[in-house]
């Protein structure tokens, strides 16, 4: 299984490594998240476990969520995600999940959801070129052709056109842990993560590191 | 920034630095790793300024060497820094002294400037 946690982006900070370098670091608060389900072949048709995070009140949830987290014996969560897996976990319902799963030097990747920039045009959508600034030129910030003439007779699919950026789920691969605070359920992940402060992100033991 | 991420890099931060400001003059000793021995190498000059807070916080030092303005930037809690001797204070109108780039000659490490001299 990769092992995997949910967690709150916090924010960025700088720190020196054991060679004295400055590092760049994304701050994660991860875990505990508590297994609220397991799902196997036999009972779903698939293998999955179900992890919840954020503690919050009973009286925050609805019936149905306060009913299948009593069902397993977890304190109130405000987040639940289902983690897919490949083979069946030997985990069970009930179990705390936390940052010790993962070490120092790992190498994960983080899922989170980007910053939404509102309606964009293409030049910062999709970085196209535009045109001359000035000179006369009328054609500054503009797509310019998409398309040709009778043959084909439409616009092709995937044109790249003005409209909404970010707010979407994107996945950054192969970060590396540098520290781990196990107190503070903390994890100094190298490099940028997606969304804002404060926005859910999900720590994953990265599906490309080399086994080693 | 939220507390905790600043609490991060609380125990990383020197605490024994000495209190030098923009316009002193500073030997600064740093570590040089040259193969497996490591030596101090000390730059001194004038400290053009401060930037930044916490951990990132950097600074520049200027001196003029065989005629030739140079200019290094030291993060100010670096460990390679091995410490930092003031050896001239000096009172500025400014907070960064780019100004000191464009003179030459004998202007150019001149930074004692105490426009209200004891008398104010």
């Amino acid at each position: 299984m990769n092992f995997t946690l949910l967690g709150t982006k916090l924010g960025m900070t700088q720190i020196y490594d054991g060679e004295n370098n400055l590092v760049p670091v994304t701050v994660v608060q991860a875990g505990p998240c508590p297994v609220v389900q397991v799902k196997t072949v036999e009972t779903d048709g698939y293998h999955a476990v179900q992890i919840g995070f954020s503690p919050t009140r009973e009286k925050l949830l609805t019936g149905g969520e306060i009913g299948h987290l009593k069902k397993a014996g977890v304190d109130p969560v405000a987040q639940l995600r289902e983690v897919r897996l490949s083979e069946p976990c030997d985990h069970k319902a009930g179990d705390v999940l936390d940052v010790s799963g993962f070490s120092e030097g790992q190498v994960v990747d983080v899922i989170g959801t980007s910053k939404g920039k509102g309606f964009q045009g293409v030049v910062r959508r999709f970085r196209v070129s535009g045109g001359p600034a000035s000179h006369g030129s009328m054609f500054h910030r503009r797509i310019g052709s998409i398309g040709q003439r009778q043959t084909p007779g439409h616009t092709f699919k995937n044109q790249k056109m003005p409209g909404h950026m970010g707010s979407v789920r994107r996945t950054v691969q192969n970060l590396r842990i540098v520290k781990i605070d196990p107190a503070k359920n903390l994890l100094l992940i190298k490099g940028c993560v997606p969304g804002s402060v404060g926005s859910a992100v999900l720590v994953r033991a990265g599906i490309k590191a080399k086994a080693s | 920034m939220k507390a905790i991420v600043k609490e991060i890099t609380q125990d990383q931060l020197k605490t024994d630095l000495p209190p030098f400001k923009v316009g002193d003059g500073v030997r600064v000793h740093t570590k040089v790793r040259e193969g497996e021995k490591e030596r101090i190498q000390i730059f001194s000059g004038i400290v053009i300024a401060r930037k930044g807070s916490g951990i990132q916080e950097t600074f520049t030092v200027r001196r003029i060497s065989y005629g030739e303005g140079v200019e290094r930037v030291f993060p100010v809690h670096s460990p390679l820094i091995d410490k930092i001797e003031v050896d001239r204070e000096s009172e500025t109108m400014r907070a960064r002294l780019y100004y000191l780039r464009d003179r030459v000659g004998k202007k150019a490490v001149q930074v004692k400037e105490k426009r209200y001299s004891g008398k104010a």
